[in-house]
């Protein structure tokens, strides 16, 4: 492999000479989802612009996507009034022939080059899989520390950073003091909002809001599930939102070690259809009302590529077998979405389910505990309800 | 989502099986606008009954208990969740073959089905069960498993249609008003405010919690009890529905194991008590299962995997069953082992209805439920009244030292005598000392040190060599001693020295004592001062809820002596039962008094060595009370007995009671008096004079007529169970109290064999006798009657078989003894004509 | 193979936490222990691997004395070593405890582990680093938040879904792979493999604590909001409201699915 030289490579001035801590700016990592920057990369953006003062740069890192571009491709603009609007100052777009596949050492790699380059005092990414992996490895190959899940940040003076993270999951907070010449953070995913951030936070939050408003809002679930509420709060306060950012490609200097974990995307779904592994399970419970109701149960779970599961008292009835069950003495499930019909929610089958991504529940009592465990949920007998869901779901279909 | 109603008539916290199944028989009682209040969700807020293992098992060692499961599990059939499996309890010993033969007899006597198994019966019903570790074991088939979360939805439902109940989940109680008289005045929740004047507690192990906020104590804490449940289990694959195998105890190791869907439940009473105080339970939100189902811990748990795995080794041991579930369930415990139910003595209007097993929880609710009505409960749950605890009772070091030495004893052998270790001494009578020193072997009551017999009289033994009785059998002679027959005969020769000092002592004064102690007294207490008189109390069903003397000490002041067990019950009836205008009073004066008793046939000359006062039989007839001076002391002197001899109980100022004690003791030697003890007074004494004792034969379920203590007339004035009364003298009872005599004690083995009590009561052919109420016969007391020399026992008849001479059988341990009808009625075996008592 | 399992002891948690009241750790007087949910996955991915292909399970934690009943319960999981770095109860930082582990898994014996298996990230702490930092201190490649593991000969192939794609890597051993539940579905222990475990040892080191950068100044419970679904509506009136959702999850038949603006 031959290395290019690293270095600025678009028009800009990189980062500002007057800096936070040590350095100048700060860098964040900015993750594509499919043509667009990811919607968390775009909260960390505005996390990161939220650490530099006045002068100094952010600067979006931007990899390329799998199967690698060499060209500047017809997006970066929208990239860039995208990042822009988010805080960033500078937009790097790392170029490379061995960048061809997500290789979480070799962004790694990029990104410590870019931090030695631009002197920066922080690097920022998205507490994402990603994210999260390559900070890692940047906190690796520097001997740094990584403050990861982090929901607000401020400057204490040279190289010393307040921090609140999140642990158990968001949980607890931790108050916590970072030492470090270079700053190592990753963004919990629901950092903005949070009650211990301060002002400045709350502000990106509505920057990311009509980011997504205007550049999202096609993105299906995404925002139509968790955006839209707070798209009213207002834009980003500072000053240089929506200003120009500057555009430069750079290439990383890369050796093979770098390049040992690469990912190549496969369409190849997991295998087998097992209570444990599927990723749709359709529950049933007391509701369901005897061993003749679980075949519409069985044709919705058909439906949506999944499989039946079932609470205790089904299989104590005896209407189904007992590997059926989903719960503290069942199968412990981790689909995408639990659809839970007539399941009260008892604690012992929740301690099953509670893995699920998503719960949906669909209950004549909305008092009962599942309701306080799902996302979503109808209020009424599933009877009713499931048989009127398929039929809405083959009437689309044809 | 329910509004919260402003007012409520009841207040029913809890919505666990006993909350729900109150709600549902108050209003099926005709209550109205009740609330029914939980912190948690439903149908499951997080308590005891949503984890518990929920197997009924209808043999119980106390009758209270049986009774309420048996009404339990008809109620759980009733509503469709009931499930029969049977069930097996296994010995793995020789003294566990000898229990579980006691316990098919207890059952027979209850009318429960029962049958002893060998290993290979055993195994026969549970093929995964390895029977070469056991020696045999009792099936129960009428076992079965409930869903107590389920009945308690349907219990709820059924309150809702009869426009009763407000429901309202996920409202925590903050706290509970009363008015400027302490009484119940409201509940205030997260979710509002309700005005009400009777709240009912139904909260488990919260209970204590919820009770502090009114000021009121309720004895139980929460302790751990741990299960596993061990899946999937290849058998049960194949098996349809919860259970399809009998659930097995093996109580030699405090465990059980019950099939619950593919898996098996495990389930511990064995290891270290693990007590967890109500403050520290958490909260639903804390919780990582529920707030009752607490981390487990396994070291606890690691010695009874290996015996598990000895019992079932195929099944368990199975390496792809694994544990799926754990935990440290907790449970209630109160210093009896009993629930603790009824209106809390300190908050009118505050009810308790805690610390019940899932087995008894919609008996209770009942129960409860129809004495909150003012109805008399079906069930007799004296033993399980809230006011049975006395004030040391209430504490919590008293409560947690009784929990830790009874959680292991749950599967344990129990011998009826068995004494509690912890907790003790608590209270003594001023010659407990001098007890002490003539090695007094102490029993306790209501937390007395009592005297059961002195190691002291043992010199007595050769004397009374050939009329001992004694008992070769380890199991009757545990906790008995052949010196009680010595003391009794001894007392039967010349005089006995009691120590009574147990006794419960409470003054009935004012200008309405008169008709305050009339109300609740069936005889009439409209007598002379001085005058004492025997009585019962009555329920408004005509049921005994008490059996005691009371002195009549001047136109005011009426004393009423009781037995220390029930002292604080009796205590809060009259109370409760007092004139409305406050015309009288009651005072606990127990802690002021000593008693102690003298009698024999040379008490009058004992006794004339220390008073110059007239006590002859004239001058101090029987039935009368008077102050004497008896060695320079004022002494209240009640000529009365229970052990049919002349002979006084005498009254002092507890800090002279040593200084009596001495005087009698010196004063009786030169005549042969004994210390004797309350194996005397209480069994063999009494049993030879026929005399009835409270608890035993005397409880709810029997009547007056029954127990053979009429009286000619009915007094006038009204008394509580007045109308049953009279209702029941009309008919012909349907069961008379007989006393009968033991033929033969030996034993197949060849043994002599005695029994102790509970024992079913057969036919010559061997037939359970079952009275015309359905009421099975059985031996309610039992012990020695060393003056007539046999063994005697107490037992309701059918009034076919109440015939003196009749020949009937006893089962005891699995055999059938020859027992005679000697006494139908109340006629005393020894002196007949109770010459000595007058004499 | 010999593989090497990281877990660390971790309270268990409902779903409120609750914090001492000096504000430096998680109240845990009523609370269990237990192993991150990752970690257990590792544990089982680990025992799967040598019930395969032979080999043995080594279960590494680094903690207190108390936590080698978290060893004891991965032992009844089929671990059949267990080896705990005795700490004082400081809190340790990634790079310190890769570090350690790192040492000791050098000092564990003669054979190195091929492959040395652990949690994405640890339930309480969730730092997301202390097996990439191993890696880097061996000089190995490393994977991490892999669901699905397979090893062919010397070559490992883990692959994980990310943005609704399945992201597949593939390395040579030995290697260092960070694993997310969902990987398997661990077992359960067995009676017996319970009875095994609490007889088996557990070796013990006691590695020297080192400071990072990062220092804990306090814990504290945010503001909690009480979680409650979002109604969609009654009976069957609610079904579009429902399709709508199901569509924005992504689980509705291909020829179902419509893209863009699910209001």
């Amino acid at each position: 492999m031959t290395g290019t030289d690293f270095g600025p490579d678009g028009t800009g001035a990189g980062g500002a000479a007057a800096g936070l801590g040590a350095g100048g700016g700060v860098i964040c990592l900015a993750e594509r989802d499919g043509a667009a920057i990811a919607e968390a990369s775009l909260r960390a953006l505005a996390f990161a612009a939220s650490l530099a003062g006045p002068a100094q740069s952010v600067t979006a890192v931007v990899f390329p996507p799998a199967g690698g571009v060499g060209e500047p491709e017809p997006d970066d603009e929208v990239f860039a009034d995208v990042l822009a609007e988010c805080g960033a100052t500078d937009v790097c777009l790392v170029r490379s022939a061995e960048l061809t596949a997500y290789a979480p050492v070799a962004w790694a790699r990029s990104i410590e080059q870019l931090t030695a380059a631009d002197r920066a005092s922080a690097v920022v990414a998205a507490a994402t899989d990603h994210g999260s992996e390559v900070l890692a490895h940047l906190g690796a190959m520097t001997g740094l520390p990584v403050a990861a899940n982090c929901v607000s940040a401020q400057s204490a003076g040279p190289s010393s950073w307040r921090l609140v993270r999140q642990r158990w999951a968001g949980s607890v907070l931790e108050d916590a003091v970072l030492e470090a010449s270079l700053a190592l953070l990753t963004v919990a995913a629901d950092a903005v909002g949070q009650p211990a951030a301060d002002g400045a936070a709350s502000a990106v939050n509505g920057a990311v809001s009509a980011v997504n408003g205007a550049v999202l809002g096609g993105n299906g679930a995404a925002s139509g599930v968790n955006g839209a509420e707070s798209a009213d709060r207002g834009l980003l306060s500072s000053a240089r939102a929506g200003r120009r950012p500057s555009v430069r490609t750079v290439t990383p200097v890369l050796s093979e070690p770098d390049l040992v974990v690469r990912a190549t995307e496969s369409a190849e779904q997991s295998s087998g259809m097992s209570l444990a592994t599927a990723r749709v399970v359709v529950g049933g419970g007391r509701g369901v009302g005897g061993p003749d109701g679980f075949s519409a149960l069985e044709e919705l779970a058909d439906l949506l590529g999944g499989v039946v599961g079932v609470s205790r008292v089904v299989t104590s009835q005896g209407w189904r077998p007992h590997r059926q069950q989903v719960g503290q003495t069942g199968t412990k499930i981790s689909p995408e979405l639990y659809m839970a019909c007539g399941i009260s929610g008892a604690i012992q089958h929740m301690a099953g389910c509670l893995s699920a991504r998503h719960i949906v529940a669909v209950n004549t009592d909305a008092d009962a505990p599942i309701i306080a465990h799902a996302e979503f949920a109808v209020i009424g007998d599933l009877n009713e309800v499931v048989p009127a869901l398929i039929a809405a779901i083959r009437a689309r279909a044809s | 989502m329910s509004q919260v109603p402003e007012r409520a008539s009841a207040v029913i916290i809890g919505a666990g099986i006993v909350g729900n199944s109150l709600a549902y028989h108050l209003a099926r009682l005709g209550w109205t606008e009740l609330v029914l209040v939980d912190k948690g969700p439903m149908p499951n807020p997080g308590g005891s009954t949503g984890h518990a293992s929920n197997f009924i098992f209808p043999i119980e060692y106390s009758k209270m208990m049986m009774e309420l499961t048996r009404d339990s599990t008809e109620q759980y059939k009733e509503l469709g969740v009931f499930t029969e499996s049977g069930g097996i309890e296994v010995a793995r010993t020789q003294a566990r073959m000898q229990e579980l033969r006691r316990r098919c007899s207890q059952a027979k006597s209850w009318g429960i089905p029962a049958e002893l198994l060998t290993p290979e019966g055993v195994r026969k019903l549970v093929p995964y069960l390895d029977d070469s570790v056991i020696l045999g074991g009792a099936h129960f088939p009428t076992v079965g498993v409930v869903d107590p979360l389920r009945a308690g939805t349907l219990m709820r439902e059924r309150a809702q249609q009869l426009d009763a109940l407000t429901v309202l989940a996920g409202a925590e109680v903050m706290g509970i008003d009363k008015s400027d008289d302490g009484r119940i005045a409201g509940v205030r929740t997260t979710k509002g405010d309700i005005a009400t004047d009777v709240v009912a507690i139904c909260c488990g192990v919260w209970s204590p919690r919820i009770a502090k906020m009114a000021g009121a104590r309720i004895p139980l804490t929460p302790i751990a009890h741990q299960m596993i449940s061990v899946g999937p289990i290849a058998l049960f694959d194949g098996t349809e529905g919860e259970i399809a195998y009998p659930i097995v105890r093996d109580v030699d190791e405090n465990m059980y194991e019950r099939q619950h869907g593919g898996d098996m439940e495990v389930g511990s009473y064995a290891h270290r008590p693990i007590i967890v105080a109500p403050d520290d339970i958490p909260s639903i939100e804390e919780a990582v299962l529920s707030p009752t189902e607490m981390p487990f811990t396994q070291d606890d748990f690691d010695p009874q995997l290996e015996l598990a795995l000895e019992l079932m080794p195929e099944l368990l041991g199975d390496e792809h069953a694994g544990v799926r579930y754990a935990i440290n369930g907790l449970i209630s415990m109160t210093p009896d082992g009993h629930p603790v139910l009824g209106e809390a003595p300190e908050v009118p209007g505050l009810w308790s209805v805690a610390a019940s097993w899932i087995k008894e929880g919609p008996g209770i609710g009942r129960a409860v439920a129809e004495w909150m009505s003012g109805v008399t409960p079906e069930i007799d749950i004296h033993e399980a009244d809230i006011s049975r605890f006395y004030p040391h009772q209430r504490t919590t070091a008293h409560v947690t030292a009784r929990a830790r030495e009874g959680f292991n004893k749950m599967y344990g052998i129990v011998h009826p005598n068995e004494q509690w270790e912890s907790g003790r001494p608590v209270r003594v009578s001023p010659a407990y000392e001098r007890e002490r020193a003539l090695g007094a072997v102490f029993y306790e009551t209501a937390g007395w040190e009592r005297p059961f017999w002195y190691e002291s009289n043992a010199g007595l033994l050769e004397k009374y060599a050939d009329r001992l009785m004694d008992r070769p059998s380890e199991w009757e002679s545990r906790w008995w001693s052949p010196i009680i027959n010595a003391e009794h005969l001894a007392m039967r020769d010349a005089a006995g020295l009691f120590d009574l000092s147990a006794f419960a002592v409470l003054d009935v004064t004012g200008p309405g004592a008169l008709e305050a102690v009339q109300k609740v007294a069936v005889a009439q207490m409209h007598v002379p001062n001085g005058r004492v008189v025997y009585t019962s109390f009555l329920d408004e069903a005509g049921g005994f809820r008490a059996d005691l003397t009371i002195m009549r000490l001047g136109p005011r002041h009426f004393r009423v002596v009781t037995g220390g067990a029930t002292g604080m019950t009796d205590y809060k009836w009259i109370t409760d039962h007092l004139p409305a205008d406050g015309s009288a009073a009651v005072t606990d004066v127990t802690s002021a008094w000593t008693t102690f008793g003298l009698w024999g046939p040379k008490a009058r000359d004992i006794l004339r060595n220390l008073t110059a006062d007239d006590i002859s039989n004239a001058g101090f007839p029987f039935g009368t009370c008077r102050e004497i001076e008896a060695a320079g002391i004022t002494v209240l002197a009640s000529r009365i007995s229970y052990v049919g001899e002349l002979g006084w109980e005498l009254y002092v100022p507890i800090e002279q009671g040593a200084k009596l004690w001495d005087a009698v003791f010196e004063a009786g030697e030169p005549a042969g008096l004994v210390a004797a003890g309350i194996g005397v007074y209480g069994t063999t004494g009494r049993l030879e004079k026929g005399y009835r004792a409270y608890g035993a034969e005397l409880d709810a379920s029997y009547n007056l007529v029954e127990a053979g203590m009429t009286r000619p007339k009915v007094k006038e004035q009204e008394f509580v169970g007045k109308t049953a009364y009279l209702r029941q003298r009309e008919t012909q009872p349907s069961a008379v109290l007989c006393t009968l005599i033991v033929d033969d004690h030996v034993s197949e083995s060849g043994e002599l064999r005695y029994m102790l009590g509970g024992e079913p009561t057969l036919s010559v052919d061997g037939e359970p006798l079952t009275d015309a109420r359905g009421r099975r016969s059985f031996v309610t007391s039992a012990g020695s009657g060393p003056s007539v020399g046999k063994h005697l026992l107490l037992s309701y008849l059918p009034p076919e078989q109440a015939v003196v001479g009749e020949p009937l059988n006893v089962e005891y341990m699995g055999e059938q003894y020859p027992v005679t009808v000697a006494v139908a009625g109340s006629t005393p075996l020894f002196d007949p004509s109770n010459e000595r008592v007058r004499s | 193979m010999d593989v090497l399992v990281c877990v660390k002891r971790v309270p268990m948690v409902g779903g409120k936490v609750l914090v001492t009241a000096d504000g430096q750790d998680v109240d845990t007087r009523m609370s269990g222990f237990t192993v991150s949910p990752h970690e257990e996955c590792a544990v089982e991915e680990a025992v799967q691997i040598t019930e395969r292909e032979g080999g043995s399970v080594t279960v590494l934690t680094l903690g207190l004395p108390e936590a080698a009943e978290q060893l004891r319960d991965m032992m009844a999981l089929g671990a059949h070593r267990g080896v705990l770095l005795e700490t004082d109860g400081r809190e340790w930082g990634p790079d310190a405890t890769a570090a350690a582990i790192v040492d000791a898994a050098g000092e564990l014996g003669p054979s190195p582990f091929p492959l040395i298996l652990a949690g994405n990230e640890a339930a309480d702490t969730g730092g997301y680093q202390v097996g990439v930092r191993i890696a880097h201190a061996l000089g190995r490649p490393c994977l991490t938040g892999i669901k699905r593991l397979e090893i062919a000969g010397a070559t490992l192939r883990g692959s994980r879904e990310y943005r609704g794609a399945q992201e597949v890597f593939e390395v040579a051993l030995p290697a260092v792979v960070t694993v997310k539940e969902g990987i398997n579905l661990p077992r359960y222990p067995s009676l017996p493999g319970r009875l095994r475990a609490k007889r088996a040892e557990i070796t013990v080191l006691r590695p020297q604590w080192k400071a990072d950068g990062l220092r804990k100044e306090g814990l504290r419970v945010p503001a909690g909001s009480a979680r409650r679904a979002q109604i969609l509506g009654h009976g069957a009136a609610a079904v579009p409201a429902l399709l709508d959702v199901l569509n924005g999850l992504g689980v509705l038949p291909s020829a179902v699915r419509s893209g863009g603006d699910a209001a």
